[in-house]
């Protein structure tokens, strides 16, 4: 394996890890306000099908971003309705959602577009182009460094740089500032913050208006990237996604390492079929599964005990 | 005080729900330019109006009452299983593996044993996500949902590298035997003179499935365990201070559910496809979730449910057919079916709450 070839495999690990850190941060953001949002992936696919077919129609994909993020605000704004306001079970509400972005986004894909629930591909302005930062020609000739930078760290996506920027942002505004601090007051004891004379309601309803805008950026990347729609084209993302939050242990630095050991795992299934070490083969399955398996090992406490919000899953009920 | 009469709580409230999720459905029908009464008639005409169209609604019923049992017991000891799916695919495993282990001679044999294949391992399945819960805290929704992937995975290696049939362009089994062939309703209805349609998949697994809902019947409300699994449910410390052990009781319940999941298999795999194929539940496991919601976990209510599932499934496929609406159509029913009777029930439930106290007011007035 050359050293072209690691780089190759990282910076599909960055592609892939983008969606997926924007979501884990979307769920970062609603968990610690207490609010359980097992509908990520369905707010992933709304925002995907809504950017997908607006980028398409008026080709830009910029137009579409802000659809793609409208339609994940209206899912999550549903969710806060069920979870918050009727106090119903989060779970539940978050599974539901997730059902209703699989069948609406295909049953009125299908009715606009007659293409089987996908939308017509997408091209030029209608997908985000990729920034090559300065100096990325000039340099590639340096041994190591150059390709590291013109290969690696240019030639992403807007909204790759956004996610990673998203990162610190989310850090200092959950640790260094007072909204971050209630915030996560209500997701461990909401009725002290209420006693303090602090909306719990309104908290969480900010919470999940941030979680469904980064949503919305995470669904409009993913559309961009296939040039389209298609059909489940989540497939699961959310669901890692929430599995990378337990991963990172509800941190904003962790959730970015988490999700890159996960887009990483990803980019090695998808260029290797199976791999072979020694006369051992690991299969392509295992490595599909390992996210998964890893966020079991986790939540069993094996390495480190990962505690979740202590608020989070339960509405809260005013003392009458 | 109970604010509400009981049979409202059991019956007006679930009907209020389901009218709310099946107008917003009609407007989904509405808004992609379709007349809803033209989709019902032709959903009633598709599921119910030819044995072929009602053997399918019933053979979907079938699958919606095991999961919807499965999901409903774990629910009584206020475990959230959306792991069914996954333990349906293994449940298909062990049925597989059962039916293809020899060459059954009836299947009055064959069926007993893929029962027990099928049960033990969904149950199994269900064993890691539950005593990850009892022990080590482990949240089980996020388990049981990290355990359907891993399921699919794992059944999909098992099926690509051992039990396909070299050579074969599909990754499916091999056929089973003969003797593992499970009497359809055809051929259990042709002696008493009903003639029953032949390609209708409906097999005597329907049957079990309405046993099983007696069995949760009587395991749930008339046994020492069913009472258990009860009072966990409703207070773990109360429970706790009973001397109910939460471990047990914990893992015990989401063995049946696991269990129950894997009896399905018996429909689908075995009654139906006769051969293990990939991704057999089609999302089956989930659809428990919402038939458990909406039967509010009791027997009668899950096989209402199912049934009204199993003809949303079948009238969904028509759909598809002669209005060239999409199947997905389900899927959103089902959703708003979960969301309105699962996670909004408090829109429903605080109103009419009001009203009976007011017409308990004016009746103790007067």
């Amino acid at each position: 394996m050359d050293y072209l070839t690691v780089l190759q495999i990282l910076d599909s690990t960055v592609r892939l890890a983008t969606p997926l850190l924007l979501t884990c941060l979307a769920g970062l953001f609603s968990e610690r306000a207490g609010i359980v949002d097992i509908g990520l992936e369905g707010k992933l696919l709304v925002a995907a099908f809504m950017s997908g077919a607006v980028a398409y129609v008026t080709g830009s994909i910029w137009l579409g971003l802000l659809a793609g993020v409208a339609a994940s605000l209206v899912f999550s704004m549903i969710h806060g309705l069920a979870s918050i306001t009727f106090q119903g079970d989060q779970l539940i509400s978050g599974v539901a959602l997730n059902f209703l972005a699989a069948g609406l986004t295909v049953v009125i894909g299908q009715s606009w577009f007659a293409l089987g629930g996908r939308t017509p591909p997408l091209s030029g302005n209608g997908r985000f182009g990729e920034w090559t930062l300065p100096f990325s020609d000039a340099w590639s000739k340096i041994p190591v460094f150059g390709p590291t930078y013109s290969e690696l760290i240019s030639g992403h996506t807007a909204l790759t740089y956004i996610a990673l920027i998203a990162v610190p942002l989310s850090w200092w505004v959950l640790y260094r500032t007072r909204f971050g601090l209630r915030l996560r007051a209500v997701g461990e004891n909401p009725s002290a913050v209420d006693t303090a004379g602090i909306s719990v309601v309104r908290l969480r309803y900010m919470a999940l208006i941030i979680a469904g805008v980064l949503c919305g950026l995470a669904g409009t990347y993913l559309a961009s990237l296939a040039a389209g729609f298609v059909k489940d084209m989540s497939a699961g993302r959310g669901y890692i996604a929430l599995a990378a939050l337990i991963f990172a242990k509800w941190r904003p630095w962790y959730a970015l390492s988490a999700t890159l050991i996960f887009g990483f795992l990803e980019a090695v299934g998808n260029r290797y079929q199976s791999i072979s070490i020694g006369d051992f083969v690991i299969p392509v399955q295992f490595m599909q599964a390992l996210p998964y398996i890893l966020t079991v090992v986790i939540l069993a406490g094996f390495i480190g005990k990962a505690i979740p919000p202590r608020a989070g899953g339960t509405p809260y009920v005013k003392e009458r | 005080m109970q604010a509400m009469p009981k049979w409202a709580d059991a019956v007006l409230i679930p009907l209020i729900s389901i009218l709310l999720a099946f107008f917003f459905s009609g407007l989904t029908i509405l808004a992609i330019g379709k007349d809803p009464v033209v989709a019902i008639q032709t959903m009633v005409q598709g599921a119910f109006g030819s044995t072929n169209g009602l053997g399918y609604t019933l053979y979907y019923t079938t699958n919606f009452i095991f999961t919807g049992l499965a999901i409903a017991v774990a629910y009584h000891a206020r475990l959230f299983n959306i792991g069914g799916e996954g333990q349906v695919m293994l449940g298909g495993l062990g049925v597989a593996l059962v039916c293809l282990a020899i060459d059954w001679p009836h299947w009055t044999l064959a069926l007993p044993a893929a029962m027990v294949g099928g049960a033990v391992f969904g149950a199994a399945w269900a064993f890691i996500p539950a005593y990850l819960q009892a022990k080590r805290g482990s949240h089980i929704v996020i388990t049981t949902m990290m355990f359907n992937f891993i399921a699919s995975a794992f059944v999909g290696y098992i099926l690509l590298n051992y039990l396909k049939v070299p050579g074969s362009m599909s990754t499916e089994s091999a056929g089973f035997s003969a003797g593992a062939h499970l009497p359809t309703f055809h051929e259990m209805l042709a002696p008493f003179g009903i003639n029953f349609n032949k390609n209708a998949p409906a097999n005597i697994s329907f049957l079990i499935a309405l046993l099983a809902a007696f069995g949760f019947w009587v395991l749930i409300w008339k046994t020492r365990l069913g009472y258990e699994i009860r009072s966990f449910g409703e207070s773990e410390s109360a429970a706790k201070y009973a001397g109910i052990n939460p471990v047990r009781i914990t893992v015990i319940a989401m063995m049946i559910s696991g269990a129950l999941c894997g009896l399905m298999a018996i429909n689908n795999v075995m009654g139906e496809a006769e051969r293990l194929i990939d991704n057999a539940p089609e999302g089956a496991g989930f659809i428990g979730i919402a038939v458990a919601l909406m039967g509010r976990n009791h027997p009668i209510g899950i096989v209402l449910a199912a049934l009204l599932f199993g003809f949303l499934y079948q009238g969904g496929a028509e759909l598809t057919f002669w209005e060239a609406i999409p199947r997905e159509l389900i899927i959103v029913i089902q959703g708003l079916v979960i969301m309105f009777t699962g996670a909004l029930d408090n829109m429903v439930r605080a109103p009419l709450e009001k009203l009976f106290l007011t017409l308990r007011k004016n009746k103790k007035g007067a």
